[in-house]
Parts: structure tokens; C-alpha cells; sequence
């Protein structure tokens, strides 16, 4: 070899280092000019898009506009999606917003879930691209973010799906940039090629049309020469009155597959080169009791059991692996084991709950963390006519996503040093890689994540627990192993959302209304206006957090603090109504304070729907309950039949306001599962301590509400223009167990502080 | 040595005879479309046909299939490949959210109609209470049972744009 070669080959060598994929390398390469990271991507002589492109666009005659959109030889235009698809429609609607923009052909655009590559980091970008289009962004990106995910820091690792934010940041902050972006530097290509004026030419259906010359033709004949093109970071973009794809019920692009099970999730990754017959599976057992460790096992009689290949003993957890699921559990079934003791003082559930009545108890009148304040609470209760003192609590939850947790990983010595390879369902896949390289310790680089369709997540899947489980597995066995849960396991050895306990004391004037709100409660995570009553204008108002404890390691769960909080806000305003005399739904309505003509409208909106001022019949009443979250303002009626002497609801009707809605119909969809989740919770969800270990352990006691004690779901949609919009996986869920405990006052006088519902009516 | 047939294909395996279908039809013969879920017959993730009859996979012992058709979500379409009436259904109203469910529940669906082409609302709760959605699709399945049925009409996609107001 030449001294040359030598020269050339470290120059290479130097190159691929600058061209890695990391978001400092990314930067430092130049490409990225203050804001213009999305389109920065493009295919330009210099760009590092090397690695990126083989894995977007590795067909013959494809080009890369950017790494939002690709546009094919054939004129397909692939929408390549950042976020995780787990039900919420996130890729189609994303598609659509980007389409709709580059004003492509709907009937010719493919959606690709984009790889987990730092190049999609979702937080930064959103971060970069938020300040001049609205300047309040920050308002809800800070609390809804930053909260729930302090642990892993604010700017590591964000290829998040979660906060319901895709449509809110990438959505309107990325996919449509790129798509109008890619528009202008088309439309430039041609103008330069046909040598007209760019603003002479016209676009529709994926074709650039100059009707002056008569000159037309598909997108894909400027792909290449558009990348060439300057990139403006900052294109104009539609307006609603020119939308063609945006707020159209466009079907989904997953549900074809969905209906076929040829859909894949994590569950059903198999690995490329490795026969079916030759994958391990590994089930696995972690101490019931958190924060333990296994100090021995006994696990004879497992190594006899047909197809067991290795058990392992990997102190925070047992693992048996074997030549198929069924075999690897059914031995790991077999084994014994001893655990270390716990040092958390909690055993049981009333341990739990008496934390948190003492903490509630220590901070006295005024002690804890003041979350809001307004005017003198104290004395305007002590000083109140009518004097109201009431406890509320919610329990812990599991999210229970219909796929158990699992994770497929693969760990091996190559040519080229040790790689790893995960197939799993996340809703965050740059920390599962972070978390398997620390597991590991390895290099991010070393690590590719595959991250299918989602079977559910609701929070759950933000966690990496099973990842570096199932790396550690698979780097103790050396082969390629499929760790799958039990759902047992998945029931009572996750992350929680915390149960609370939340008082109350009100006052009210000699009219009825509401002139002292004192609150305090114990958990207090994300987002943080989620205990505030923000939405009436009270004029005396203190809310406190008074810390406590928790057993159970804390997770996110869908709309995370509203779920509790909902229920205790709109549950005291409701007894506040009661006993001012006055009818819930007016009673809100007079007291919504400043900028809340979004509030009005939705409460106005499900008063009709419910037709909630028309007699009902005995036994059967109505129950409201409105909740901003997630930038959507949501009110909830429900009609319950307590005839029977167990709630039987009827019907439930939902009026939204989420500023626009991109996708009606997908939108709708996710108000209706919000709702049934909500519903589920409020009759049925809760996770209890026995021993220090969780009591439930499958659906048989961790019940999930069915098809047939489902209510009507109707669901309307108020499109107010508000913007920022608001999102739509979470919004329905915090409404729905106020609602329904007011209906059941409304229906038998029995009010209901406590959650779950049903085991109150025996 | 236990033979069966699996959507119309004659086949014999060599398995532990104890082993639930589903890991049978998962893991021995890699056909993921149907779903584990619980694992006790808690919901119905896991649901096939067994000689026509819905029937928790996961705890149906291979043995139980000796002779036997089974049939999975993969074996609903019609030979040409033409999706089934239950699952045009399930697209015209977009019933799935994850869809992790969704085998399951279309195999329900699909033993109920052929019984009951015309099944009431109470038929369609007592067919179809065993299948779990935690996505809260409910709604969706019963109005996509109606249109698979011909008692209601099929929304399509412009319908589906009508109530945002
Ligand atoms: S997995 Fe079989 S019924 Fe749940
Ligand atoms: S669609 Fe997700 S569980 Fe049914």
C-alpha cells in the first residue's frame, strides 16, 4: 500500500467520523445554518447524508429532498415520520400535513416511519422552529416536556412520541416547513430549467404546471436538481382556506395492515438471517417488591423442562431462555427464588395512603409548596357563608397496553467490533439506544434500533426498563433472544401512575359562588398547570403540594396529573354547585374567568348534545366535566342509569376544541378511546399493595371496561382557530371520571370520592 | 406427530401436544397476525377458529387442533386475496388505533355474522364482551359489525369529514 492510499484511506476514515449521525456532528459539519436543520438534510454535494440516505431512499434513481420527504423516480412522495405510530394516526396525519403543503398527489404518498437516527431528534427541532412561529409556544412545550422527562435530561436523546404532540410541534413545525420547503426548491428546479419566473408556476398533484409555456411535469423529474436549490428555512405557509388534505378525515395509512394482521409490532419482530426455529426466547421474573434484588434462586426443576436453554440469575431480575416463549415461562414458572428486603417503609395500599394523609396533615394551613395563589383563601373561607371540606383519591395504574412488554435485542461480535440490534415497540427509540449502550457500554453508534408499530403504550413504553433487560439477556447468551412478559409480569411490575390524595376546603358567598378554593395534595409531576383551576375565576384561591412518597416508581400515563387532578377539581366544583343549589353545568359556566370563550363554546356545545336541560327519567342523571389539557379545552356529559343499583351509562358526549383539527375523524377516534380509558379507570383501575408487591396481576382483576358496558360515545368538534392547536391523544381522558361520578350524584344522591367506581355498589 | 389444517393448508407438526395454538402458530409456523395478549382467556387477543368455532388460542393445547381446522387472521381474506366483508368493515369505519386487538376482535366478529347475519345490539355485546381493546375502540367494532352486516351503510371517507363543524 502507498504511502498515498494510507493518506487517502485516514482521510476517509476522518470523513466518516464528521459524517456520523450524531446532532453535534450533524452541526458541526456546517449544514445546519441556525434554523435550517429540516431541510438541511437534503442530498447537496458535501451534505453528510450518506449513512441517512441508505437507509431512506436506498432504491435506484431516489433522491432525498430532505429527511421529511423523499420523492421517488416513480413520483411516490414518502413522508418519512419521526414519531412512533401506537394508534393515535400519527403517521398519516403527519403525512397529510406535509403533503398538503408540497401539494403532492394524496393517492401517491407513502408514509415510512423514519429510522431511530439522531437526525430526528423531535424535541430540538421543535425547540429551533417554534420561536417565530408562535410566540407562546414554550408555554406548553416547557411543562408538558420537561416534566416528563426530567429524569432523562432536556435535550438528550428526544425522538419522543408523548405529550400528545406530534401534530402540535412536528406536525406544524416540521412536516409542513419540509413539505412547503421542498415545494419552493421544486418549483425553483423548474423555473430555472423551463427558464421562467418561479412565481409564474403552479403546483398541484404532485405536478409542476407552467400554463404560460404549457410546460408540465411530475415532481420527480426536479428531484435531483431541486436539492440543488436554496432551502429557505421559513416558506410561506397555507392558509386554512387553502388546505386540501389538512382537516379531511384522510383514511389511515396503518389500518389496511391492521386488518390483515400483516401489521408488525415489536412482538412480532423476527431477525433478518435468523431462522424462525433458531430464535431464543427469554421470560423473565423481577422481585415483587421494587427495588429488590433476587439473593438466590432455586431453579432445578426449571433445567429439566423441555427446550430450556440457559437461566440466569441477573440480580435485578431471573431469565429463563429457552427455544420458544411458551417453554421459557412455563420453567420459569418452576423456579423458587429469595429476594432481598425492601427499605420502603410502605407494605400496603392504606401505607400508601396514609403517606399521604400525613404529609397532607404536616403541611398544616399553609405548609407545602404553593402551586397557585390568588387573593387570601384562608380568610375568605373562615369569612364564607356556606363552608364545604372534602378528600378525594385516585389510586395507582397500570397502562396495561394490549401488547405485553417485550423486546427483542442481539448482541455480537462483527468484523467491525461489537453491535447491537433492538426490535422493539417505544415510544422513545434514541433512549432505548442510549439505555441499551449504558447497559452495555457500549457506543450509541454500535446500537440500531427497530421500532415497529406500537400494540398501545399510554405512557408506558417512555421507559427503557425492558430494553436493558433484554440487552442484557441477550449479551449473557451471545444469540439473538425475544424477551416477552407475562402479562402477569407486565401487571405487576411496571412503572405507575401514583395514586393521590387530594383535600379540599371551599367557601361560598351568601349567592352561592365559589370565593375561597384551598387545595392540597401530594403528587405533583406534569404537567404542572394541572392542579390549577385556571379556567374559573375564583377570587381567593391556594393551591399547595405537600410531598409523599411513592412505592411504586412513577410513569406517565395518559394525560398523566390530569388524570388525577381532573377528577378532583371538577368533582369539588361540582359539590361547590350543589351546594350553592345551582345546576353544575350553569355554574361553571358563570364562573369561567378570563379567556375562556374556548371553554364556553365546548360547554354550550355538549349542553346541547346531551340536551342536558330536558327532564330525565327517575333513577337516571347527568353529569358534566370540563378540562383543558394538552392545549385542548374538552367538556364531558354523561348519563347513567342507577336503577339497578350499579352505574349503567348510557350515553357519553364530548365537545373539543382544539383549536383545528387536522384528521376529523382520526381525531374523533381518539377522543372515543381517551374516553373509554378514562371510563375504565374511574370504574374499575387499581393497582394495590399487598407485601409490597402489587395484588393485581391480569384482566381477570385489573379490569378493563368491555364492548357491552361501553356507553354511546359522541364526539363533537369545535374548530375555533386557536393557535397553537391542541393535541388529541390525551384530551378525553381527564373528563371522563368527573363526568361520570357527577352523573351518579345527579342519578341517586351517592357522591363518590374515591376511585374505582364499581366495587362501591356491591 | 399432530395434524391439522391451518387456513386451508394441511400440516403436521412435531410439538409438545400441551402447547397453547398460539405459540404453535406464532412461533413454529411465524404467523404473527394473531396476538398474545393475557394468556388465561381474559381478552381475546388470541382468538382463532377451531373448526369454525372462536376459541382462545392461548389456552388451547395444540392437541385439541388433532384433526382439525384452525383458522387465523391470515386465513379471513377470500383465496384471491379480497378482504372479507368484516374487515372492508373494519377500514371503511377505521376502527383499529394500534390494531393490536384487532385479529382478535375480527375473528370474533367473523363467527358471530356467519351465525347471526343480523345480529342486535345485545348479540353483538354478547359475541364480542371477551375481546379487550384498551385503545377504547368499542364504537367502531359495533358500528363496523352493523355495516359488515348490511344494516348500516359504510362512511366513507368524505361522510367521515361531515360533523367536524
Ligand atoms: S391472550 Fe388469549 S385471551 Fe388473552
Ligand atoms: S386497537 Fe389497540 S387494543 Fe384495540
Amino acid at each position: 500500500m502507498s504511502e498515498q492510499d494510507t493518506g487517502t484511506q485516514a482521510a476517509k476514515k476522518e470523513r466518516s467520523k464528521v459524517a456520523k449521525w450524531s446532532r453535534r456532528g450533524f452541526i458541526g459539519a456546517g449544514v445546519l445554518a441556525g434554523g435550517a436543520l429540516l431541510i438541511g438534510v437534503g442530498v447537496r454535494p458535501g451534505n453528510p447524508v450518506g449513512k441517512l440516505k441508505a437507509k431512506v431512499a436506498g432504491g435506484a434513481g431516489e433522491e432525498l429532498v430532505n429527511s421529511w420527504v423523499k420523492i421517488g423516480a416513480d413520483n411516490i412522495v414518502t413522508a418519512i415520520i419521526p414519531h412512533c405510530e401506537m394508534g393515535q394516526g400519527a403517521h398519516s396525519v403527519l403525512a397529510q400535513m406535509l403533503a398538503d403543503e408540497l401539494d403532492a398527489d394524496w393517492s401517491k404518498v407513502e408514509v415510512m416511519q423514519a429510522p431511530a437516527d439522531g437526525s430526528y431528534i423531535v424535541s430540538d427541532t421543535a425547540r429551533m422552529f417554534v420561536a417565530p412561529f408562535t410566540m407562546n409556544a414554550a408555554d406548553w412545550i416547557e411543562p408538558t416536556w420537561d416534566g416528563l422527562f426530567t429524569q432523562i435530561g432536556r435535550l438528550a436523546d428526544a425522538m419522543i412520541t408523548g405529550g400528545s404532540s406530534s401534530i402540535r410541534t412536528t406536525g406544524q413545525y416540521q412536516m409542513r416547513i419540509a413539505g412547503a420547503a421542498a415545494r419552493k426548491m421544486l418549483i425553483g428546479a423548474a423555473a430555472d430549467e423551463w427558464g421562467v419566473p418561479a412565481s409564474e408556476i403552479t403546483t398541484r398533484d404532485s405536478t409542476l404546471i407552467h400554463s404560460g409555456s404549457g410546460n408540465s411535469a411530475p415532481y420527480s423529474d426536479f428531484a435531483a436538481a431541486a436539492a440543488e436549490q436554496p432551502m429557505d428555512s421559513s416558506p410561506a405557509l397555507k392558509e386554512p382556506k387553502d388546505y386540501r388534505l389538512m382537516g379531511k378525515s384522510k383514511r389511515r395509512t396503518d389500518i389496511p395492515a391492521k386488518v390483515m394482521g400483516k401489521a408488525d409490532f415489536g412482538i412480532d419482530a423476527n431477525i433478518p438471517g435468523v431462522e424462525l426455529a433458531d430464535l431464543s426466547y427469554a421470560a423473565v421474573r423481577r422481585p415483587p417488591v421494587p427495588g429488590t434484588e433476587v439473593t438466590s434462586m432455586d431453579a432445578e426443576a426449571a433445567k429439566a423442562m423441555p427446550g430450556v436453554q440457559q437461566i440466569l440469575n441477573m440480580g435485578s431480575f431471573i431469565a429463563v431462555v429457552a427455544d420458544g416463549y411458551w417453554n421459557a415461562q412455563q420453567a420459569l414458572n418452576t423456579i423458587t427464588a429469595e429476594y432481598s428486603a425492601s427499605e420502603s417503609p410502605i407494605k400496603t395500599t392504606a401505607d400508601q395512603f396514609a403517606a399521604f394523609r400525613d404529609a397532607i396533615d404536616a403541611a398544616g394551613d399553609d405548609g407545602g409548596e404553593q402551586a397557585a395563589s390568588r387573593g387570601d383563601a384562608a380568610s375568605a373561607f373562615a369569612d364564607a357563608a356556606t363552608k364545604l371540606e372534602t378528600e378525594y383519591s385516585a389510586p395507582y395504574l397500570a397502562h396495561a397496553p394490549m401488547e405485553p412488554v417485550n423486546c427483542t435485542a442481539w448482541v455480537r461480535d462483527t468484523d467491525d467490533g461489537a453491535k447491537c440490534d433492538i426490535w422493539t415497540s417505544t415510544q422513545v427509540p434514541l433512549m432505548a439506544r442510549s439505555a441499551a449502550a449504558g447497559a452495555l457500554g457500549m457506543d450509541d453508534e454500535d446500537i440500531t434500533v427497530h421500532h415497529p408499530f406500537l400494540g398501545g403504550a399510554f405512557g408506558r413504553r417512555l421507559e427503557n426498563d425492558y430494553v436493558t433487560m433484554a440487552v442484557r439477556v441477550a449479551k449473557a447468551t451471545g444469540y439473538p433472544i425475544k424477551m416477552i412478559w407475562s402479562r402477569e409480569e407486565d401487571t405487576q411490575k411496571a412503572l405507575y401512575r401514583p395514586a393521590d390524595v387530594s383535600r379540599f376546603k371551599g367557601g361560598l358567598d351568601a349567592g352561592g359562588k365559589l370565593v375561597s378554593y384551598n387545595n392540597i395534595f401530594t403528587q405533583r409531576h406534569d404537567p404542572a398547570e394541572a392542579s390549577v383551576p385556571g379556567i374559573y375565576d375564583i377570587a381567593n384561591t391556594s393551591v399547595r403540594v405537600a410531598e409523599a412518597p411513592l412505592h411504586l416508581p412513577f410513569s406517565a400515563w395518559r394525560s398523566v396529573d390530569h388524570s388525577q387532578q381532573g377528577f378532583f377539581i371538577e368533582s369539588f366544583i361540582d359539590e361547590a354547585a350543589i351546594a350553592a343549589g345551582a345546576d353544575p353545568l350553569e355554574y361553571r359556566l358563570n364562573m369561567l374567568g378570563a379567556n375562556t370563550a374556548r371553554h364556553k363554546g365546548v360547554l354550550e356545545k355538549v349542553a346541547e348534545m346531551s340536551n342536558w336541560s330536558a327532564q330525565r327519567g327517575e333513577g337516571i342523571g347527568l353529569g358534566v366535566a370540563i378540562v383543558e389539557s394538552f392545549g385542548t379545552v374538552g367538556a364531558e356529559v354523561i348519563e347513567v342509569d342507577m336503577n339497578s343499583g350499579r352505574p349503567k351509562m348510557l350515553n357519553i358526549w364530548a365537545a373539543m376544541d382544539a383549536g383545528y383539527v387536522m384528521n376529523p375523524d382520526g381525531f374523533r377516534n381518539q377522543i372515543e378511546g381517551g374516553i373509554v380509558f378514562g371510563l375504565t379507570a374511574a370504574m374499575y383501575g387499581e393497582i394495590e399493595l399487598e407485601d409490597g408487591a402489587v395484588k393485581q396481576s391480569n384482566f381477570h382483576d385489573y379490569q378493563m371496561l368491555r364492548m357491552d358496558e361501553t356507553p354511546a360515545i359522541e364526539v363533537a368538534i369545535i374548530n375555533s382557530g386557536t393557535v397553537p392547536v391542541g393535541g388529541a391523544g390525551e384530551p378525553g381522558t381527564p373528563p371522563a371520571a368527573p363526568a361520570l361520578a357527577n352523573a351518579i350524584f345527579a342519578a341517586s344522591g351517592k357522591r363518590l370520592r374515591d376511585m374505582p367506581f364499581a366495587k362501591q355498589f356491591a | 406427530m399432530i395434524e391439522f389444517t391451518i387456513n386451508g393448508q394441511a400440516t403436521s407438526l412435531d410439538a409438545d401436544p400441551n402447547m397453547p395454538i398460539l405459540w404453535v402458530v406464532r412461533e413454529k409456523l411465524g404467523m404473527t397476525g394473531t396476538k398474545f395478549g393475557c394468556g388465561i382467556a381474559a381478552c381475546g387477543a388470541c382468538t382463532v377458529h377451531l373448526d369454525g368455532e372462536p376459541v382462545r388460542s392461548c389456552s388451547t393445547p395444540l392437541s385439541a387442533a388433532e384433526g382439525r381446522a384452525i383458522t387465523t387472521i391470515e386465513g379471513v381474506s377470500g383465496e384471491d386475496g379480497e378482504l372479507s366483508a368484516v374487515q372492508q368493515a373494519w377500514i371503511s369505519e377505521q376502527v383499529p388505533q394500534c390494531g393490536y386487538c384487532q385479529s382478535g376482535q375480527i375473528m370474533s366478529a367473523t363467527a358471530l355474522l356467519r351465525d347471526n347475519p343480523t345480529p342486535s345490539d345485545d348479540d353483538i355485546d354478547a359475541a364480542m364482551s371477551g375481546n379487550i381493546c384498551r385503545c377504547g375502540t368499542y364504537k367502531r367494532i359495533r358500528q363496523a359489525i352493523k355495516v359488515a352486516a348490511g344494516l348500516e351503510t359504510a362512511q366513507s371517507e368524505d361522510e367521515a369529514q361531515e360533523s367536524a363543524a
